[in-house]
């Protein structure tokens, strides 16, 4: 039974796109996407190591390349050997001495802009010989040969390096020169650098304590860069992996309360219009395009708002709506054709998603071809017998399940029972379902148990028409998952509590509601969908094209904090 | 017009005025209303009101307990309408017992109604005027108990009244701790909670941390107990942690930094505290930044200068906290005295103990220039900041001789202390002297022209004794290797009279450096016998009152080094060799239990003896009649004398003939 169980899992988990809320959570939790929510990795990766590639040779890498040390030319590190002067000038010159040793390293990855603050952290484990350490940020392309904010001669040469330096606490903005910034940095100082993509500045950070801003107007794109120079000089990196020494939550959240002030105080024009006539507008065509009818008219009445449809037809839709959310799929279709005729045919993909979410309810209970069960909210699921999760410990249920697994044995021709050979061939013609589906069947042959068989029996004819008619479709990848996640219920002898059971929750029935509400809305020649949604999704495609645009700011407008307003 | 509008105004408020007297209660109160309706909002109906002396009647309306509580509750309203006019309307209210009044009927109505709430609101405006009418309020245990019960408990408009008017109130040492008895800490701490995801509220929040701020104020006590005052499951300190962060309103955060500075300073939080080190001390750095308004900045530096005030880590670390240096520099830029006195203290505070903080302040683009300008600025209070600012600095050798000499600082500082300054001032201003007047400082000579010296000699006889300190001080400076007229100046203007008063001070340090002065003075052989030949009778009779005095021994051991220094005059020697007085009690000190007394006993008797001068063997002599050879000797024999005995073998040394 158990080795069942994982085997049907594993075929349920075949889905191309699995909803996030049914992933387990992992027990490592990625703290970089925490701190930057908005970023789509996929699309812009965030720094998380040293390149390997993209540093000068002086430079050595550990410790899943988040560890830097300066291993130099040729020679490598050493002794400073006893030298007549003019060989050890040439020795110096060798190691680290001129600003020729000096070599850097970059990030992986350019810091994406859907940051909004991105900060990183590095600790110092030994400042080596002298010290001659800088950490910072540049762009793709620039020298290696050097430490961050370090320009060739002359200055400017080298455009958008940036670097913070340990031996004289002065920042360097592509020149050779530095300004004096901070104070100087040694071994076992933590440096922190912030950026700050809504202000393009760049501040740092020393054992916690904020340094004040060192850069402004930065160029987009830049890497994490820390540079090193005399030997024996290493320093450890934490891109946020780890927790930071620095409170970085707090300038986190100034930033969000900053940009939401900043929403709240746009100033409107004028002439783009009475904003709260729009909001009606707006509050009312919402209402009638999911059809609550009477509040859409109440709403209408109290500010004047003209209602674009019929109110007999806002009904229709209500009452079709409401038999989706109800769960009573099959009425719904029955309803729509009758009253849109035409509409489920023309329109296949609709019709199978329906079909597939009154295979569910039926697994659920709460949709029965004929009504004769009263079906309204009354769970009459033929698979509630055996077990609701609190039945468990329940000794009844447990036998049931013992005597269950005696039975729905793949080879089941040699168990005993008198309906094994009506199930084999039911499941057959429904892949991904194996013959425990005769599991489901009641085990005892109760009072009501032939009513119940019944339904059961109806409920897998259902299923194989519903594969028939999936056969017919275009076969994509979408309407096979959704298909085996629906047959995947079957599998279980408690399918609330199975990896597939989040498919019986009622909140699964809104978007089977909307996805037909939009339908009908269509066929009678009215938007598919209400000025709302498409303002919502306005907005998030702005906010997309925001953090392409590198506009840090489109981190911190959270659309569905400002809606819950 | 404006004659019409006014007799109207006397003409319709006439009739409903004489109602307030009538004794029908439903006229009574038909009255009120019309008359809390034509002051609100109207400072001229007010004043009006006010002058044809309603009052004492709505006072009594107010007070008196047996009427309808309708009738209270509507008298009490229009005070508290009264109460948010013009200062003079404040005034004549405070004059007529309004808030006597409202506390004592705060003793009596029942908490949690409107008539108390309204009589809060009443009393908090009329505590926002000042001066507050703190009087009013007594330190009365029940009514204070009574007061912070309403502050935990009653509706949110009277919890803020009643926390505002406390924070006003408390001002001394009675009030903070007879607040926290009545549990005001726990009040306050109750206010201080901001609920997740809601907008703190700053009308709700400031009160309360004023009040906390104010009970803590140099209160080790009332701050031990605010440190351990929980509300749920968080105490004071991390509540306030939570308020000091970057996403809460500019003005809560700076309250919020205060009461953690002044929880620091009083001794319940650590210097190294996180709360200090991660909370108050960046979030008033930050405060001190560009982006924020003027008041916000200054308010931030002036705290932020009070929690720097001492200690050296916390100056080291606020020197590197985001760019406060800078900031601070562009504060003193602003145009409010608030500002420019806030950085120039922050400044001070800073570089009172760091060279390198000091470098870092003085290195500040154009910053001397603001300090001198300060010291001319007409307010005293900014005055005053710019001289401690000097003063701080002052404590580098290095400024004094470049950064000071370049600015000439002395001048406005003399200017500054010439023009009858205040005692803080003066105080400030003289030590930031005495250091100015170090040997190496190049102002020395310009400043004496200034009649520094005169000057100085004044705030000796100043009856503050640190004032005396620094006057004799600076004088002592002074002094010190200086050219023979400045110390003839010195003498002939402090006079014998005065020295001889100060020798007789109640503080030891005053009469230690009038010594030191004296030494000073008598230094380098032709200094000693020019000076002495003038003032040899008042010098030695200043020995010894001080030989002869009950002074403790570091007192006496300068003395005795005057003598030394005498002693290497080369006329003056015989002033000493001719007081046998003053030569037995020599010989006494070189068996003196004290140990720097025979040293320094030893030093003179050193001078005395010395060969190859006039007359050595004849004072040889005596001073061996004297015993003293004797007792070099013993000296020279004792085990607890021992690193003295270099110096004896070297007097013995001299006594060649003898031995």
């Amino acid at each position: 039974m158990k080795l069942r169980k994982s085997e049907m899992a594993a075929i349920g988990s075949g889905r191309g796109t699995m909803d996030s809320q049914n992933q387990v959570q992992s027990d490592t939790v990625d703290r970089l996407k925490l701190l930057y929510p908005n970023v789509n990795e996929e699309e812009t990766p965030l720094p998380r190591a040293w390149s390997t590639k993209d540093k000068f040779s002086y430079i050595g890498l550990s410790q899943n390349n988040l560890r830097v040390h300066y291993k130099g030319g040729t020679q490598g590190p050493g002794r400073r050997p006893h030298l007549p002067y003019l060989h050890l000038r040439l020795w110096m010159y060798r190691h680290g001495k001129t600003h020729r040793d000096a070599a850097s390293v970059r990030a992986t990855h350019p810091i994406p802009a859907a940051c909004g603050l991105y900060y990183f952290e590095v600790r110092i484990v030994s400042k080596g010989r002298d010290g001659y350490m800088g950490i910072g940020l540049s762009a793709h392309g620039v020298n290696m040969n050097r430490l961050p904010g370090v320009g060739r001669f002359p200055p400017g040469w080298d455009k958008h390096s940036y670097g913070y330096h340990g031996d004289d606490g002065h920042s360097f903005c592509s020149s050779g020169t530095g300004q004096p910034y901070g104070p100087t940095f040694t071994t076992g100082d933590v440096i922190g650098c912030g950026v700050n993509l809504v202000d393009n500045t760049c501040f740092y950070t020393k054992n916690g304590h904020h340094l004040g801003i060192a850069f402004r107007g930065l160029p987009p794109n830049l890497y994490p860069t820390v540079g090193l120079q005399t030997p024996g000089e290493v320093v450890d990196t934490n891109f946020g992996q780890q927790p930071f020494v620095f409170d970085i939550e707090d300038m986190l959240k100034e930033l969000r309360a900053r940009t939401r002030v900043a929403i709240d105080e746009f100033p409107l024009p004028d002439e783009q219009g009475q904003w709260q006539q729009v909001l009606h507008r707006m509050v009312s065509t919402y209402l009638v395009h999911h059809g609550y009818c009477s509040t859409a008219q109440a709403f209408s009445r109290a500010t004047g708002q003209p209602i674009d449809e019929d109110i007999a037809s806002i009904k229709n839709r209500q009452r079709v709506s409401k038999l989706v959310l109800a769960g009573r799929v099959g009425e719904a279709v029955e309803t729509t054709r009758r009253l849109w005729p035409g509409l489920l045919e023309r329109d296949p993909d609709l019709l199978f998603l329906l079909k597939c979410r009154q295979f569910v309810e039926m697994v659920n209970g709460t949709d029965c071809e004929a009504s004769e069960d009263g079906a309204n909210g009354v769970a009459t699921s033929v698979i509630s017998h055996t077990g609701r999760p609190h039945k468990r410990s329940n000794g009844v249920a447990a036998d049931a399940a013992e005597e269950g697994g005696g039975r729905d044995v793949d080879m089941a021709p040699a168990a005993n029972g008198d309906h094994e050979d009506e199930a084999l061939p039911l499941v057959k013609g429904m892949p991904g379902v194996t013959a425990s589906v005769a599991a489901l069947l009641p085990d005892r042959f109760e009072a009501d148990a032939s009513s119940q068989r019944a339904s059961v029996e109806r409920m897998l004819a259902f299923g194989r028409e519903l594969y028939a008619m999936s056969q017919k479709l275009s076969q994509d990848l979408y309407h096979k998952s959704m298909l085996e996640d629906a047959f995947s219920l079957l599998a279980y002898s408690n399918p609330w509590d199975s990896p597939v059971g989040w498919q019986l929750e009622p909140v699964r029935r809104e978007a089977v509601c909307d996805a037909l509400n939009s339908a009908i809305l269509e066929s009678q020649g009215m938007q598919w969908s209400s000025p709302v949604e498409a303002c919502v999704s306005h907005a998030r495609s702005l906010l997309r094209r925001m953090s392409r645009a590198s506009l840090g700011a489109c981190a911190f407008a959270d659309l569905s904090a400002l809606l819950a307003r | 017009m404006q004659q019409f509008t006014v007799f109207m105004d006397i003409e319709s408020s006439r009739s409903y005025i004489d109602e307030l007297y009538s004794s029908d209660a439903v006229k009574v109160m038909e009255a009120l209303v019309t008359l809390k309706n034509s002051v609100i909002g109207s400072n001229r109906q007010k004043s009006s009101v006010i002058s044809q002396g309603v009052v004492p009647r709505l006072l009594q309306l107010m007070s008196e307990e047996s009427l309808d509580p309708n009738i209270r509750l509507e008298a009490t309203i229009t005070i508290g309408s009264l109460a948010k006019g013009t200062p003079e309307n404040i005034d004549s209210l405070i004059e007529k017992g309004t808030a006597t009044a409202l506390v004592e009927m705060l003793k009596t109505v029942p908490l949690g109604s409107k008539l108390a709430e309204a009589a809060l609101c009443a009393l908090r405006s009329i505590f926002s005027h000042k001066p507050a009418p703190v009087d009013a309020l007594p330190a009365d245990m029940r009514l204070l108990t009574r007061l912070t019960q309403i502050a935990r408990e009653d509706s949110q408009e009277a919890r803020t009244s009643v926390i505002r008017v406390l924070a006003v109130w408390c001002s001394g040492t009675v009030e903070q701790e007879a607040l926290t008895c009545a549990g005001a800490c726990s009040a306050a701490a109750a206010m201080l909670v901001v609920p997740p995801r809601s907008v703190p509220s700053p009308s709700r929040l400031v009160p309360a941390l004023e009040l906390l701020a104010a009970m803590c104020f140099k209160n080790p006590n009332v701050a031990q107990v605010a440190l351990n005052t929980r509300h749920g499951d968080k105490s004071i300190p991390e509540l306030l942690m939570c308020l000091v962060s970057r996403d809460k309103p500019l003005v809560v955060a700076l309250k919020a930094a205060k009461c953690l500075t002044f929880l620091q300073r009083a001794g319940a939080l650590p210097a190294d505290d996180s709360r200090i080190v991660f909370g108050a001390l960046p979030c008033l750095a930050r405060l001190c930044t560009k982006e924020n308004t003027e008041d916000i900045r200054a308010s931030a530096a002036e705290v932020l200068a009070y929690l720097t005030e001492v200690d050296t880590s916390l100056q080291r670390l606020a020197a590197i906290s985001n760019h406060l240096m800078s900031s601070l520099a562009d504060i003193v830029n602003c145009q409010s005295a608030a500002a420019k006195q806030g950085a120039f203290k922050c400044f001070a505070s800073l570089g009172a103990n760091d060279e390198d903080i000091r470098k870092m302040i003085i290195e500040t683009h154009g910053l001397m220039v603001h300090v001198v300008n300060g010291l001319n600025n007409p307010d005293p209070c900014v005055s005053l900041a710019a001289v401690r600012c000097l003063h701080s600095l002052s404590r580098s050798v290095q400024q004094l001789r470049t950064t000071f000499q370049d600015h000439a600082v002395w001048k406005p500082l003399m200017q500054l202390l010439n023009d009858s300054p205040g005692p803080e001032l003066l105080n400030v201003g003289s030590s930031t002297l005495c250091n100015l007047l170090l040997e190496f400082s190049p102002a020395k000579e310009p400043m004496l022209d200034q009649g520094a010296v005169e000057m100085l000699c004044n705030l000796t006889k100043m009856s503050d004794p640190a004032l005396r300190l620094n006057g004799i001080w600076a004088l002592m400076n002074m002094a010190f290797q200086a050219e023979q007229k400045v110390k003839q100046r010195i003498l002939c203007c402090l006079g014998t009279e005065q020295m001889f008063r100060l020798l007789g001070d109640s503080d030891t340090r005053v009469i230690m450096k009038m010594l030191g002065l004296l030494r000073n003075l008598l230094s380098t052989r032709q200094h000693i016998d020019a000076i002495m030949s003038e003032y040899s009778s008042q010098v030695m009779q200043a020995v010894i009152v001080v030989l002869e005095g009950s002074y403790p021994a570091e007192v006496k051991e300068q003395a005795l080094c005057i003598l030394g220094n005498i002693g290497d005059g080369e006329k003056s020697k015989d002033l000493i060799m001719a007081n046998e007085d003053v030569l037995r009690k020599l010989v006494d000190y070189l068996a003196h239990p004290e140990s720097k007394l025979q040293e320094a006993a030893l030093f003179v008797a050193g001078n005395l003896v010395w060969r190859g001068e006039a007359g050595a063997a004849a004072r040889q002599q005596r001073l061996a009649e004297l015993g003293l050879l004797r007792a070099l000797k013993l000296l020279r024999a004792s085990h607890h004398a021992a690193h003295l005995h270099d110096k004896v073998k070297t007097a013995l040394a001299q006594f060649n003939e003898f031995t």
